[in-house]
């Protein structure tokens, strides 16, 4: 695909009024380009819990966003912790987030689980002590 | 999709300065200043007011109906804002109010606040019927609902589908007229008493419906005048309210939310505020609000534009009056119509003015180029090109309305390299002449 757009964030770590001001930017983005208000919603959640996430666990990381006439697709990098058993962190209601997290209104445990319902593929790879890649896509009807 | 882009909010050209005060404020981007002159993209503006507001030099203002357009009709009907009742001091019963408007011209007088205590039954009707998606944002605000048109898509659905009370007190009010006088429909006219321009325009270009049942909305302001020395020379006053303390509390933010009686709800006034929440509301940050009031004015309508008394004296003012009213409703029973006559009739749908092209490879090229521009660009929202921030200019060179030497910046560093090149050229024909010499 040779039309494409792509999109680079920085997201800063332990910085929760910060957070979300990539997705809103690629909210901004996808309704100038025209794409469907669901898909653009869609995207704009997973990416938010995303965003979130590398806030609450591994002190920030990059987003990258490709946004083609077909799909959107948000690549989330970090070098946090990693997640020791991606099965177990799917499920609902399981969180690890620090009770600082919890007590801000975090950590409900439904981060992994939303994002992957809100999108058409979610891919996580991870490893403890390295970091954590999540690729997601929404395909556009 | 609607095309008439009627506004009330427009422009005295004579008085605009082309200072970059509206292109700032604006919350759709809908302002640019082209030859030192201000210009209202017509298909953003949500006709809030902050312009109005904001302009030192009064360029702004809201086209309203003129008071003597009533009298093209036969029998005038008077609504009244709940918001008018703030604006006078030491105001003790509302049918001082009332009383003065029929003093001025109007035949009868029908309370906005009793038509808003009808759509808060309505509401609760609606709830009960489970026929609504939460959270509920109400649709009282014109501005909020155009907002929510150009910016929201995905938030139209959770717009409460039931006309605002003004629409509702103007169907009663002709109904009413209609059954007491035996006249026709046309010859019946029904003028909103308005703190703002959003009101206006809804009245010319409306939300939820074909048609709006309200012939004008004379502004706050201009009533004013006459109605304060009406109401000081009423010598015996008929008794006219119809309207509780629910229903008048409806003029500050809050208000619709405590008539509905819902706790978990959010009321949010003031545009950038409500840009916020709305932001939130879309990305599910607040699962667990069930009600969002939304008004585009600081403090709500009593904040209008329009409104005559400072807004926050108005809220004062609304409090005190609401305390001394003794009952919620006056009128308990629901009247005599259909909630399908004060349900929208039309959809609201999404009117996507922020998109660069129809076609989406095209927009999708427009958008590198403006990334690209964008990058080029010094990032300090100056607003001296004319536009409010460097991304909305990049914007416009890429839809052809602005060139990227609008920027004061840029011209100054290319008229800097033309200079620094003219030095050069002259340098070097002073060296080639001293060597022919």
């Amino acid at each position: 695909m040779e039309n494409a757009i792509k999109l680079h964030y920085d997201v800063a770590g332990g910085d929760f009024i910060e957070a979300g001001t990539a997705s809103g930017n690629v909210k901004k983005v996808l309704s100038q380009i025209g794409i469907d208000p669901a898909a653009i919603r869609r995207a704009a959640i997973a990416m938010y819990e995303g965003e979130i996430n590398m806030v609450i666990h591994a002190n920030g990381g990059t987003a990258d966003v490709e946004v083609t006439n077909a799909y959107i697709e948000i690549v989330l990098r970090d070098s946090g912790p990693g997640i020791k058993d991606i099965n177990l962190a799917m499920q609902a209601g399981y969180s690890t987030a620090s009770q600082a997290a919890r007590d801000m209104g975090f950590g409900a445990g439904m981060g992994l689980p939303n994002m992957k319902s809100y999108t058409d593929e979610m891919d996580i790879a991870s490893e403890v002590g390295v970091g954590t890649t999540v690729t997601m896509r929404i395909y556009f009807k | 999709m609607e095309q008439t882009y009627f506004h009330s909010v427009t422009l005295e050209k004579e008085k605009c300065m082309g200072c970059i005060n509206c292109i700032k404020r604006c919350p759709t981007e809908a302002i640019r200043v082209r030859n030192g002159k201000a210009r209202i993209i017509k298909e953003r503006c949500i006709d809030c007011g902050e312009c109005i507001r904001v302009c030192p030099y009064h360029a702004k203002k809201a086209v309203t109906e003129p008071f003597d357009k009533i009298f093209d009709y036969q029998y005038k009907v008077a609504l009244p804002a709940p918001s008018l009742y703030g604006q006078f001091n030491q105001l003790e019963d509302i049918n001082i109010v009332l009383n003065g408007l029929k003093q001025i011209g109007f035949d009868a007088v029908y309370e906005v606040a009793r038509a808003a205590e009808i759509v808060t039954i309505a509401t609760k009707d609606l709830i009960y019927q489970k026929k609504l998606a939460y959270p509920i944002i109400s649709s009282a605000c014109p501005a909020v609902v155009r907002l929510i048109r150009v910016r929201f898509p995905s938030l139209i659905k959770n717009l409460l589908p039931l006309l605002s009370p003004m629409d509702v007190a103007a169907k009663l009010a002709k109904k009413e007229a209609q059954e007491k006088t035996g006249l026709p429909l046309h010859k019946i006219g029904a003028f909103f008493i308005t703190p703002c321009a959003a009101k206006v325009t809804v009245t010319k270009d409306p939300l939820g419906q074909e048609r709006s049942y309200v012939d004008g909305a004379i502004s706050m302001s201009d009533i004013y005048m006459k109605l304060v020395p009406a109401m000081n020379k009423l010598k015996v006053t008929e008794n006219l309210v119809r309207s509780g303390l629910k229903g008048v509390g409806w003029a500050n933010s809050g208000g619709e939310a405590y008539a509905l009686g819902q706790d978990e709800y959010i009321a949010v006034d003031g545009i950038d505020n409500v840009i916020k929440v709305l932001e939130a509301l879309e990305d599910e940050q607040l699962p667990n609000i069930k009600f969002v009031e939304a008004g585009a004015c600081v403090g709500g309508c009593v904040g209008g534009p329009l409104a005559v008394e400072n807004g926050f004296v108005a809220e004062t003012k609304i409090k005190l009056l609401t305390k001394r009213l003794t009952s919620y409703e006056m009128e308990k029973e629901f009247p005599c119509i259909g909630l399908e006559d004060i349900s929208f009739s039309k959809p609201i749908e999404y009117l996507p003015v922020m998109k660069l092209d129809n076609d989406i490879i095209e927009a999708m090229k427009k958008m590198d180029r403006l990334e690209t521009i964008y990058e080029s660009l010094p990032k300090i929202d100056c607003g001296s090109c004319g536009a409010p921030s460097c991304r909305a200019l990049a914007e416009d060179v890429v839809r052809g309305f602005g060139k990227e030497m609008d920027c004061v910046h840029k011209l100054r560093e290319r008229v800097f390299d033309l200079a620094k090149e003219m030095v050069d050229i002259q340098e070097n024909i002073s060296a080639f002449e001293k060597k022919e010499e």
